[in-house]
């Protein structure tokens, strides 16, 4: 498996999104940051594939430069 | 139960203070812990003579290490001591993590049955040195324990190795062959090479204190994310023989050691701990640690064993366990080595194996103490997040890291090994440590595969093959299980099947599996063994 960059959340996609940010609504920045690396872990471990993850985190710390 | 009695060993003057010839050490064995009593020992079980040498004069002052795991008490047993051991230390395979006063989860370290030692122990370091102590003294032609002889400086050149030792009677010259360098993590020999320690300091500070109490704690691991009697920190309680329980509590970085070595300053903390019940201190220290190690082990013929090689932190019980690992893989290599029987290059398969195993150590206990104590910010988010999920999703519960313990080593790229031609859909794989099972003799008498397998080259034959012992090299013992053949053992379990499969095993003097066959022709034997052994030519 390599990690999937097409688009693959469907007619969801602007309304998840949405929802993530109503989720910290109302949040401190530490509250905010323990809450996104719940789900953080919560994909990973479902996702469950290394090499996946790996791609990910490579691929989310390349585009801190873009 | 009273308390350990510390009785001195006595000193005597070394022959070559009193006017007898010189001996000529086959070994040198600097630093009279576990590892080089341990040395001494195994050694002296293949025939080598070896002359130990400790600044000291008593066993380890506190407990020290105290969980000794599965794999280091079949080397123990191997040794001649495992069973005492096990008598006396505390058996569990069992670890609860609590975050807060909640149990977040749990672990069996030996969830299947049918091996002879239980996944842990826990044993006081100074039981271990003294039983030790007492299993050279089976070997007096072969071992020569020399205590309050401190060594000042170690020399060697192409002919062999020198350590110049002094004494309450002066000083003089010990020459040897090779030289076991086992004086701990604050190795004087390693200094003395200028050896690089590379690595990681941790800066946290943990208070280490042995209380004597009578409590009904259970014979578990219990560990402690900020507990409510110990706010914001981690805290471990584990229990000992003689009804002396370990307390290890985390300080933070900025905690002063003399400050909270005083009793006045512990006592309250252990209270807090043991709800009230009445203890007496009985030994406390406050620790910081390291996780490094120096690049290679074997120095021509000074070699680093132990904690003079590489250091962890605690909480994957691999400091002494791994140390243990050490000698097993050494002393077999430097016996044939010295008998004549292997070339010299065996020893870069020490060094091989064993720098794998340190930084397996290494990584394991770094990976824990960064989840113990993250750096605030992003790393105590992520730390914290792990704790929060793991009270209701199951795998939350498997990433809390409250101690990596202590499992064998993998050898499964050492040079050593043969590459298995057959295919074997069993637990066994090539590199590994031997799995115990029960095992009966033809009158009766039921016993272990491990004690058969013992410390000598073996050709095991499992699942029914037998072995022609006409067409072996020589230096190979031969055990056949479940053959029905004269001279074998019965799988009484099936377990032996069940783990090896059907098939012929070479295994290692250290008990690890280094090659394998259905059906090997006597020339598959030999080239795995001369492969293994690097027989010399």
């Amino acid at each position: 498996m390599t990690l999937n960059t097409e688009f693959n959340l469907g007619t969801q996609s602007d309304s998840l999104f949405n929802e993530l940010l109503d989720a910290h609504q109302g949040l401190s920045l530490d509250q905010s940051s323990q809450m996104n690396a719940a789900m953080i872990l919560l994909l990973m471990n479902h996702i469950g594939d290394p090499a996946v993850i790996r791609d990910a985190i490579a691929r989310a710390r390349a585009a801190l430069d873009a | 139960m009273a308390r350990y009695q510390y009785e001195p060993f006595d000193y005597v003057t070394p022959p070559e203070l009193t006017g007898q010839a010189g001996t000529r050490a086959p070994v040198i064995i600097v630093g009279a812990g576990p590892i080089g009593l341990g040395a001494a020992v195994d050694l002296a079980t293949h025939g080598i003579a070896s002359v130990v040498v400790d600044d000291n004069n008593v066993v380890s002052v506190g407990s020290r290490a105290i969980c000794w795991a599965k794999r280091s008490l079949e080397i123990f047993d191997r040794l001649g001591i495992g069973d005492r051991m096990l008598e006396k230390g505390v058996t569990w395979k069992l670890g609860r993590v609590f975050r807060g006063d909640q149990e977040v989860y749990n672990f069996d370290l030996l969830p299947d049955d049918g091996h002879k030692f239980p996944a842990f122990i826990n044993l006081q370091q100074y039981y271990v040195e003294q039983y030790l102590v007492e299993r050279c003294t089976d070997f007096p032609d072969l071992i020569d324990l020399r205590f309050k002889n401190r060594v000042q400086s170690v020399g060697q050149d192409e002919t062999g190795v020198w350590a110049d030792i002094e004494t309450p009677d002066g000083s003089y010259r010990l020459d040897g062959d090779f030289l076991l360098a086992c004086d701990g993590a604050n190795s004087r020999l390693r200094r003395q090479f200028g050896l690089d320690f590379g690595g990681r300091y941790f800066e946290e500070r943990f208070l280490i204190a042995d209380v004597e109490m009578q409590a009904d704690f259970p014979s578990e691991r219990w560990f402690w994310f900020t507990p409510t009697f110990h706010p914001g920190q981690s805290a471990l309680l584990h229990k000992q023989p003689d009804n002396i329980y370990r307390i290890d509590l985390q300080l933070g970085p900025d905690a002063d050691p003399e400050e909270e070595k005083k009793p006045e300053n512990v006592i309250p903390r252990i209270e807090k701990v043991v709800g009230g019940r009445p203890f007496k201190l009985d030994w406390v220290s406050v620790y910081s640690f390291n996780c490094r190690r120096i690049d290679r082990f074997v120095h021509d013929r000074v070699i680093f064993i132990g904690d003079s090689a590489h250091v962890v932190s605690p909480f994957g019980a691999r400091g002494g366990n791994g140390g243990m690992h050490d000698v097993d893989n050494l002393c077999w290599k430097l016996a044939h080595i010295i008998n004549g029987t292997s070339d010299a290059s065996l020893l870069d398969s020490y060094d091989a194996e064993r720098v794998h195993g340190a930084d397996e150590n290494i990584r394991n206990s770094s990976w824990t103490s960064r989840f113990m104590s993250p750096e605030p910010g992003i790393e105590m988010s992520f730390r914290n997040a792990v704790l929060s999920l793991a009270v209701d999703t199951p795998f939350a519960r498997r990433m809390v890291n409250a101690g990596r313990l202590s499992v064998p080593c993998q050898l499964d790229s050492s040079d050593l090994n043969s590459h298995d031609s057959d295919e074997f859909d069993v637990a066994m794989q090539t590199g590994m440590v031997c799995l115990d099972a029960p095992v009966r003799h033809a009158d009766g008498r039921d016993d272990w595969l491990m004690r058969q397998i013992g410390g000598g080259f073996c050709l095991l034959a499992t699942g029914g093959a037998t072995i022609d012992p006409a067409t072996l090299p020589d230096g190979i013992t031969v055990l056949e299980i479940g053959s029905g053949r004269d001279g074998s053992l019965e799988d009484t379990e099936g377990l032996v099947a069940a783990r090896y499969g059907r098939g012929v095993h070479l295994i290692r003097p250290d008990q690890h599996l280094a090659a394998r066959w259905v059906a090997p022709t006597p020339g598959d034997i030999t080239s795995a063994l001369a492969r293994c052994a690097r027989i010399a030519a």
